[in-house]
């Protein structure tokens, strides 16, 4: 079944148009890559599909649920991570896991034994008290994301996740996001480093609002006949009216 | 759910470096000045006097009017001009000049003019200062002349003060002050709040979760009613350890429309939130209104001197009934049934804000 | 000087982007002109009053009918017992109750009873002394020939300056006074703090910028809005309120650009406080709305304060601003009047500036 299906979906902001007409498809359990320049628009489309912003028209279900007249019902089975972060800064460690854990429904035993387990696999054990606004970045981000999926939603959107690391902390996240695809939590995620491009099962690139690409790695590039993903966005966004 | 917001919004502000300094400390001091300084009364005014007479007339008038106690003698000029220099460099706001051998006029024609010139800079104390001055000058009439003048005659009606017999002005701004300071912990602090959470991001965070806006919200008034009661409380006990002040009426009642007055003005604060992006905007915002409310509250000048369109005006202010209700309650000690249509106002003003803040929450842009 | 204009087109733009922040800040200045210069009076009218009248007779009628309709009272209710008229004030209906005993101006002993709410003692006092008057303007009972003043001394009453004793003339520039250090304290430390959290202070820090002209370029849009500000409120205290100005414009102007950056500098001071913009906000009003509001004149009189009170105000700069504009704009004083409210507001400056580089130095390092 289709964790997202989205049909021609649009937002528009007076005469801009964001996002313009986009069609597409996530299976469970796959790891979705939402590419494309800033400004493309990627944050917009995936802010439709998370129920904090109302299309101007087209299609969208996700989980099962109509974005526009389900959009709380979506709320309950998905995750989130945003590109600003937010977890709470002046809180601890322990006490965003709990936050968050039980906001989602998790009972109190459920919630000891997450806070413990989630701790070790970060390996944050020793920051259980410490405030989070004096971790650095990359258990920041960490620390989000297993937050993120405490409740294990049907699927996480994560937007641009991987921002202002180093090479190994992002390569530690992927790992994370592999597991979770393990349990079968699909993951959409929008990001502009072409090489996690490759780590993803399946590939959009969005150009000027439309969708000029939708394939795994290996297809694009296969069809835009390059070695690397950086060249096909290369190929694709050179054109672009919007973006860097 | 809410229990997990609930500990989060206590832990935040407990945390917070400046916010439960500001909210104590404040408070405190605004009760421990305000009511000293705000103060309409007029003591100490400052006389200057131009005797060119210098008889013995001129002399026990001048005494009589020293020793009413309103007048401190400032200047004593020899010329109507020096005396002025005193109002300009606002030494004197008062000048008393007694003509040139006024004790032969009054011999001779049985009547004689002195002048009064008052700094009407302040309209109310150049007022007045030169008619508590005109009277003790007509007491000093009486005295001279055994004429009766055209004043009340003393024995024909008694003066009792209700309520405040000392006439203590203190009485009356303590209670105003403590509905003040509720509305600004109210108020302001909420209003901040939520949009702080908005400039830093963490709010999209929530909007994502399937919390509702209304739970949402409440996790944001509940704390700061909490704080608006203790500060309630320790307004009450200064009130009394500082000015021995204690509610003639009964403490519950200002408890019950304390709690219902805090759930109006947090939603105000909230509603405030919910339509601003930035903090400045917030606060701006709120002080806008905050201004309006309490200039036109009766809290520092009354409601019924103001004009109709001002009183009118008052109607929609919730501060305006609380300020009265607070008043009524410490010094008249007004119970539940006195005051039943005030508590209708304020309770309607609580649901109004309230709904207005949820539905001006958009969870989603 | 390139630099210098770009940087502080940037302020502008910052500032005019956030459209109802401007627009409360131009706004305000008229709201506060017109609530100060209608509705904060403490005159009294149309006071609400019951009546129990024990003996009823044409006497008493026509007195409670000179009473309605004077302007000063109106009646609500006649009542029948002491109970109803306690219920009356508790319920806030009534402020002063009128009682006429048995066989009140046939017999000697009996007098007229006032009992005045003293809640506001202020307006306790008023009234009663009209309500006095007009007792003794209807009553003739005891007769006495010669009720005028056939003799003595009659006192002549010049109202310097402001002869109509408006209210007004006090209270404008005392708005003036709060608008500016509102604009230009709060504002500005607000503004200095959100770029230190935003992070984008340190890069223009790192820029080949001096930091001094960052520091001007967030002032000027600042002094800018507050000339604005001065002109809308001398333009509406003059047109609306017919406030005069009697002295030099230019010196005005100039006088109140002097405190104009006293505010400034006060704002800059206080960004180098604070570290939030919440904190920003919270010290700019507690350190100085308050004092303003309280401590310089602008309300209350000063001279009624207890001495610690007179003390503090000493350091509010409000206090020597507003004093030096009634001077020129009410008194139309010229400079040699207020030199030395200019040389205080001089040093101020000095200190300030001083005080904040130290600290920007220290936190520097």
């Amino acid at each position: 079944m289709n964790v997202i299906e989205t049909n021609q979906l649009t937002k528009r902001f007076g005469t801009f148009t964001a996002v313009d007409r986009i069609s597409f498809e996530v299976g469970e359990g796959e790891i979705f890559g939402f590419l494309g320049a800033n400004g493309a628009g990627k944050t917009t489309a995936m802010r439709m599909l998370c129920g904090l912003s109302v299309p101007t028209s087209g299609e969208a279900h996700v989980a099962g649920f109509d974005v526009y007249k389900e959009a709380e019902k979506i709320k309950s089975h998905i995750g989130y991570m945003s590109q600003k972060f937010s977890l709470y800064g002046d809180l601890k460690v322990w006490e965003n896991i709990r936050l968050f854990g039980g906001i989602y429904g998790l009972s109190t035993r459920q919630l000891a034994v997450k806070t413990d387990e989630l701790l070790e696999l970060l390996d944050l054990k020793g920051e259980r008290n410490t405030l989070v606004n004096a971790l650095p970045l990359g258990w920041k981000q960490k620390l989000a994301f297993s937050v993120a999926v405490i409740h294990e939603p049907r699927i996480v959107f994560l937007d641009e996740p991987t921002g202002g690391v180093d090479p190994v902390t992002r390569r530690q996240f992927w790992e994370l996001i592999y597991q979770a695809a393990e349990r079968h939590i699909t993951v959409f995620v929008t990001t502009h480093y072409m090489d996690e491009a490759e780590y993803c099962n399946r590939v959009s690139i969005m150009v000027d609002g439309c969708i000029k690409a939708l394939d795994s790695p290996s297809g694009l590039k296969t069809t835009f006949q390059v070695t690397n993903m950086n060249d096909v966005f290369h190929m694709l966004a050179r054109k672009a009216k919007r973006g860097e | 759910m809410i229990k997990y917001l609930l500990e989060k919004e206590f832990k935040q502000i407990w945390r917070d470096r400046f916010l439960p300094k500001i909210i104590f400390v404040v408070p405190l001091v605004q009760l421990l000045i305000l009511p000293f300084a705000a103060n309409f009364e007029m003591h100490n005014i400052n006389l200057a006097v131009v005797d060119n007479d210098h008889s013995e007339m001129s002399k026990q008038l001048t005494n009589k009017v020293l020793s009413s106690g309103y007048f401190n003698l400032k200047d004593v000029s020899p010329t109507y001009d020096r005396a002025m220099k005193s109002i300009e460099s606002n030494d004197a706001d008062l000048i008393l000049e007694i003509p040139d051998r006024m004790e032969e006029q009054l011999g001779h024609d049985g009547q004689a003019q002195v002048l009064i010139a008052a700094n009407a800079v302040n309209g109310t104390k150049g007022g007045l200062g030169s008619s508590y001055l005109s009277s003790i000058i007509m007491d000093f009439n009486q005295e001279k002349n055994g004429v009766v003048s055209s004043k009340v005659q003393p024995e024909t009606v008694t003066t009792s003060f209700l309520y405040n017999p000392h006439l203590d002005y203190k009485n009356n701004m303590v209670p105003g002050i403590m509905a003040f300071l509720l509305t600004i912990v109210g108020g302001f602090l909420s209003a901040l709040n939520v949009v702080s959470e908005k400039e830093k991001g963490t709010i999209e965070q929530i909007n994502v979760t399937p919390v509702p806006k209304a739970l949402f919200l409440l996790s944001k008034l509940i704390p700061f009613w909490v704080i608006g009661f203790i500060l309630l409380t320790i307004g009450v006990l200064v009130g009394w350890i500082v000015y021995g002040l204690l509610p003639t009426g009964n403490l519950g009642v200002i408890y019950l429309f304390a709690g219902v007055y805090l759930i109006a003005f947090t939603g105000f604060g909230l509603a405030i939130s919910s339509v601003s992006s930035t903090q400045q905007q917030a606060m701006f915002t709120a002080f806008f209104f905050f201004i309006i409310f309490i200039l036109l509250s009766g809290l520092f000048t009354p409601i019924s001197s103001m004009p109709v369109w001002a009183q009118n005006l008052t109607y929609f202010n919730p501060l305006r009934y609380f300020v009265e209700v607070m008043r009524m309650v410490y010094l008249k000690g007004s119970t539940i049934a006195d005051l039943g249509s005030y508590f209708g106002a304020i309770a309607l003003f609580a649901l109004f804000f309230n709904i207005l803040a949820v539905v001006s929450y958009r969870k989603k842009g | 000087m390139k630099q210098l204009s770009s940087f502080v087109r940037k302020e502008f733009y910052h500032i005019f982007r956030d459209k109802r922040t401007m627009a409360i800040l131009l706004v305000m200045p008229i709201l506060e002109i017109i609530l100060f210069g209608y509705a904060i009076t403490t005159e009294i009218k149309s006071t609400p009053f019951a009546v129990l009248d024990e003996t009823r007779n044409e006497l008493t009628t026509k007195i409670v009918d000179r009473f309605d309709a004077s302007e000063y009272f109106a009646l609500y209710q006649v009542v029948n017992t002491r109970d109803e008229a306690e219920h009356l004030f508790r319920q806030g209906k009534i402020r002063m109750l009128i009682v006429f005993p048995p066989q009140f101006a046939s017999s000697q002993d009996a007098s007229v009873q006032l009992l005045a709410d003293a809640t506001d003692p202020n307006e306790a006092t008023q009234i009663t002394a009209y309500a006095k008057q007009l007792i003794a303007e209807s009553g003739q009972w005891k007769v006495n020939a010669a009720v005028q003043q056939s003799g003595g001394i009659r006192p002549v009453v010049h109202l310097l300056y402001n002869p109509q004793m408006k209210g007004a003339y006090n209270f404008v520039p005392g708005v003036m006074g709060l608008i500016l250090i509102l604009i230009c304290a709060l504002m500005t430390s607000v503004g200095i703090v959100k770029e230190k959290e935003m992070g984008t202070m340190e890069v223009l820090l790192v820029s080949p910028i001096k930091p001094v002209f960052i520091i001007l370029a967030k002032a000027l849009p600042y002094l800018l809005l507050s000339l604005v500000n001065i002109a809308t409120i001398l333009l509406l205290s003059y047109f609306l309120l017919k406030v005069p100005i009697a002295g030099s414009l230019l010196l005005l102007v100039s006088i109140s650009l002097l405190y104009a950056l006293v505010s400034l500098c006060l704002g800059l001071l206080i960004s180098t406080i604070a570290d939030t913009q919440q904190a920003a906000m919270l010290i700019s009003a507690m350190a100085l709305m308050l004092p303003v509001i309280l401590l310089s004149g602008m309300m209350f009189p000063i001279e009624n304060m207890p001495w610690i009170l007179q003390w503090l105000s000493h350091i509010v700069p409000a206090k020597w601003y507003i004093i030096a504009v009634k001077d020129v704009m009410i008194k139309g004083l010229g400079f040699t009047a207020v030199w030395r409210e200019v040389a205080i507001l001089f040093l101020m400056v000095v200190v300030l500036i001083a005080l904040s580089v130290k600290r920007f130095k220290i936190r520097l390092e």
